[in-house]
C-alpha cells in the first residue's frame, strides 16, 4: 500500500503540468490533389522539358528532322493513321494474334500450374521439364519457328502462346501450394473432393496470384507480338513500323512504337481493373 | 447400463496413438450415446485435438479400433469460411443434389440468429459471426455427432458467453451427440452431461454431471470447477509454478490471486 501511495505522488498524472494536452492536429480529411497540384506538375516536367527540347531543336534544323522528326510530326502521322483506317485494321490483326496465342497460353499455363501444384505425380511430371523450357529465352527460337512453321500466323501464334505459358504457369503453381490447408482440410471433411475441390476452393483461392501471373503473361504476350510481327507479315502494327522502315518514314515508326506503349498501358489498366473486379470478397 | 450398437456414436476401444517417441493416446476406450453431451477437458498437448481429429477420420489410431457414426460435423477453433463465398454458400460447403438447398441454409442461419447476414462477404463478419456460421454449416447437416475443437478459444469473454447458451439451445433443439473439447473448466461445467480428463494420454477422469440445468455458478458449480481444476493440476493455492494449465483470465484459478 505504502509503494502504492508514492507512485500516485510522483506520478506525472496525477501532477497539474501533464494535463496539458497536445493539439492533434486535423489532416483536412485527406483530399485528394487536383490535377494541377504542385507535385503533380513537379512530376510533369521531366517529360515536358524533353518533348520542348526535342521540338526546338528538330525545328530549328539543329538536329537531323529527318532522324529526329518533331513530336508534333509524329502527332501527325499517328493522326494520318487514324483517319486513313490503317491504325483500325492494323489494331485488330495485332490484338487477334495477341489474343488468340494469350488464351492458348495462359489456359496452358494455368492447367499445369494446378496439375503440378496439387499432385505428386503432376509435379514430377511436368515441373523440372517446365524449368528446362523456361530456360530458353523465347525470342532465340524465333529462327528456329520460321524454318518450322513458315511465316505465316502460325509461327507467330506459338510464339506468343509459349511466352505466356510459363508466368501463368508459376504463379498459378505456387498460388495452389499455398491455399491455407485448413480450408481445404475442412473442405474436404465436409465432403468437397477431387475436381469439385478444385473450383470451388483451390483455384478461388489461388486466384490473386492467378491473376498476377495472367498480367505478367500480357506484357509478355506484347513482348512476343513485337518480336513476332518484325517477321514477314501481311498486316498489323509490326508491318505499319517495317513498312515505313523501308520508307525512312521515323516519324511513323516512332507512331507505331507509340501505339505498342500505349496497348501495353491499356493491358495494365485493364487488368487492374479485372482483378479489382473479380475479387468482390477482398 | 446395457447398450447396444445402436445407441452409440462412438465406440472406441483401446486406441493408441503415438508420434515419433511419444505416446499420445494411450489405451483409450470411449463410448459416446446418442444425444450425450461430453466436453473432453485437458492440457494443452494432452492429445485431446488428436482424439478429435481421429473421430473426425482427419487423424488415424496405430492400434486399437476406432468406430463412429459416419454422421458427425466439426466446428473448428477457427471458422473455416472460404473469404471467397458469401455466407449462405458457406453453411452448404459440400453438399449436393437435394441437400444442396439454399432454403436449408437460411433456415440455419435464422437459427444461430444470422439470417440477415446470409448474403454477406465472410469478411464482412466478426469473429462471434463467422463462429456462428460454422455452427449453421454444422447445423444444416443434422448430425448425430457434433465434433467441437475449442469452438470458443479464440473468441472474446462476452460473445464466448452469447455461444455457450447458443450451443446449449441449439443441442436441446436438435439432440446430436456432442464431444467439445475445451481447455476451459467452467465452460464444462456449464454444457456437460459428461466431463473427460484426458491426461498423459490415457481418460483420467470420466464423470456424469448432475447439476441441474440451465446452470448458474452455486454451491455444487463451484465445488465441481475446485475438483477438475485440481485433476488439471491447478490448486487453489494458485501456486505459480504450477499454474502451466493454460487458463483465462477470469477463470477461479487466477482471479484469487488478482485479487490479493
Amino acid at each position: 500500500m505504502e509503494v502504492l501511495r508514492k507512485q500516485l505522488e510522483y506520478s506525472p498524472v496525477n501532477s497539474k503540468e501533464a494535463l496539458q494536452l497536445r493539439p492533434v492536429v486535423a489532416d483536412g480529411g485527406g483530399q485528394a490533389p487536383g490535377w494541377l497540384a504542385p507535385r503533380n506538375l513537379l512530376r510533369a516536367l521531366a517529360p515536358v522539358l524533353v518533348l520542348v527540347i526535342w521540338n526546338v531543336l528538330s525545328v530549328s534544323g539543329i538536329i537531323s528532322q529527318r532522324l529526329f522528326p518533331s513530336p508534333l510530326t509524329v502527332l501527325q502521322a499517328l493522326w494520318d493513321l487514324v483517319v486513313t483506317g490503317q491504325l483500325k485494321s492494323a489494331l485488330a490483326a495485332s490484338l487477334a494474334r495477341g489474343v488468340i496465342g494469350l488464351v492458348i497460353g495462359v489456359t496452358l499455363g494455368i492447367a499445369a500450374g494446378t496439375l503440378a501444384g496439387l499432385t505428386r505425380i503432376g509435379d514430377q511430371l511436368l515441373d523440372s521439364s517446365f524449368q528446362i523450357v523456361r530456360a530458353i529465352p523465347f525470342i532465340a527460337v524465333v529462327p528456329l519457328f520460321v524454318l518450322w512453321f513458315g511465316i505465316d500466323e502460325k509461327p507467330k501464334i506459338i510464339l506468343i502462346a509459349l511466352a505466356c505459358i510459363f508466368p501463368a504457369y508459376v504463379n498459378t503453381y505456387s498460388g495452389v501450394r499455398h491455399v491455407d490447408p485448413k480450408l481445404v482440410e475442412s473442405a474436404r471433411l465436409f465432403g468437397l473432393r477431387g475436381i469439385r475441390l478444385v473450383i470451388q476452393i483451390v483455384l478461388p483461392s489461388a486466384l490473386p496470384p492467378i491473376l498476377v501471373g495472367i498480367r505478367y503473361s500480357m506484357s509478355t504476350a506484347l513482348l512476343a507480338l513485337i518480336v513476332a510481327e518484325q517477321l514477314n507479315s501481311q498486316n498489323g502494327i509490326g508491318t505499319i513500323i517495317l513498312t515505313a522502315n523501308s520508307a525512312l518514314r521515323i516519324d511513323i515508326m516512332i507512331a507505331g512504337i507509340l501505339i505498342y506503349a500505349a496497348l501495353g498501358v491499356l493491358i495494365d489498366i485493364g487488368m487492374r481493373v479485372v482483378e479489382r473486379r473479380s475479387m468482390p470478397w477482398k | 447400463m446395457a447398450q447396444t450398437h445402436e445407441d452409440l456414436v462412438v465406440d472406441l476401444k483401446s486406441v493408441s496413438k503415438h508420434f515419433g517417441g511419444q505416446v499420445i493416446l494411450d489405451a483409450v476406450d470411449l463410448q459416446i450415446r446418442r444425444g450425450e453431451f461430453v466436453v473432453l477437458l485437458g492440457a494443452s498437448g494432452s492429445g485431446k485435438t488428436t482424439l478429435l481429429r481421429m473421430l473426425s477420420s482427419l487423424d488415424h489410431a496405430n492400434s486399437g479400433e476406432v468406430r463412429v457414426t459416419d454422421s458427425s460435423t466439426v466446428v473448428f477453433q477457427e471458422p473455416r469460411l472460404a473469404p471467397f463465398h458469401r455466407v449462405w454458400r458457406n453453411v452448404l460447403m459440400g453438399l449436393k443434389g437435394d441437400q444442396r438447398n439454399k432454403a436449408k441454409a437460411l433456415a440455419a442461419l435464422d437459427e444461430v440468429g444470422l439470417a440477415e447476414k446470409a448474403f454477406s462477404w465472410p469478411k464482412r463478419l466478426s469473429g462471434g459471426e463467422a463462429q456462428r456460421v460454422a455452427l449453421a454449416r454444422a447445423l444444416v447437416r443434422t448430425p448425430r455427432l457434433l465434433l467441437a475443437d475449442e469452438p470458443f478459444a479464440a473468441l472474446d469473454a462476452l460473445t464466448r458467453i452469447r455461444m455457450q447458451w447458443l450451443v446449449q439451445a441449439l443441442w436441446r433443439e436438435h439432440t446430436p451427440a456432442v464431444l467439445l473439447v475445451t481447455h476451459d473448466v467452467e465452460e464444462a461445467v456449464l454444457l456437460a452431461d459428461r466431463i473427460l480428463i484426458l491426461k498423459e494420454g490415457r481418460l483420467a477422469v470420466d464423470i456424469q454431471v448432475e447439476v441441474q440445468r440451465p446452470r448458474r455458478a452455486g454451491e455444487a458449480f463451484a465445488q465441481l470447477t475446485e475438483y477438475l481444476l485440481g485433476e488439471l493440476g491447478v490448486s487453489k493455492e494458485g501456486d505459480p509454478l504450477n499454474s502451466a494449465v493454460p487458463h483465462r483470465p477470469g477463470s477461479p484459478a487466477v482471479s484469487s490471486q488478482a485479487v490479493a
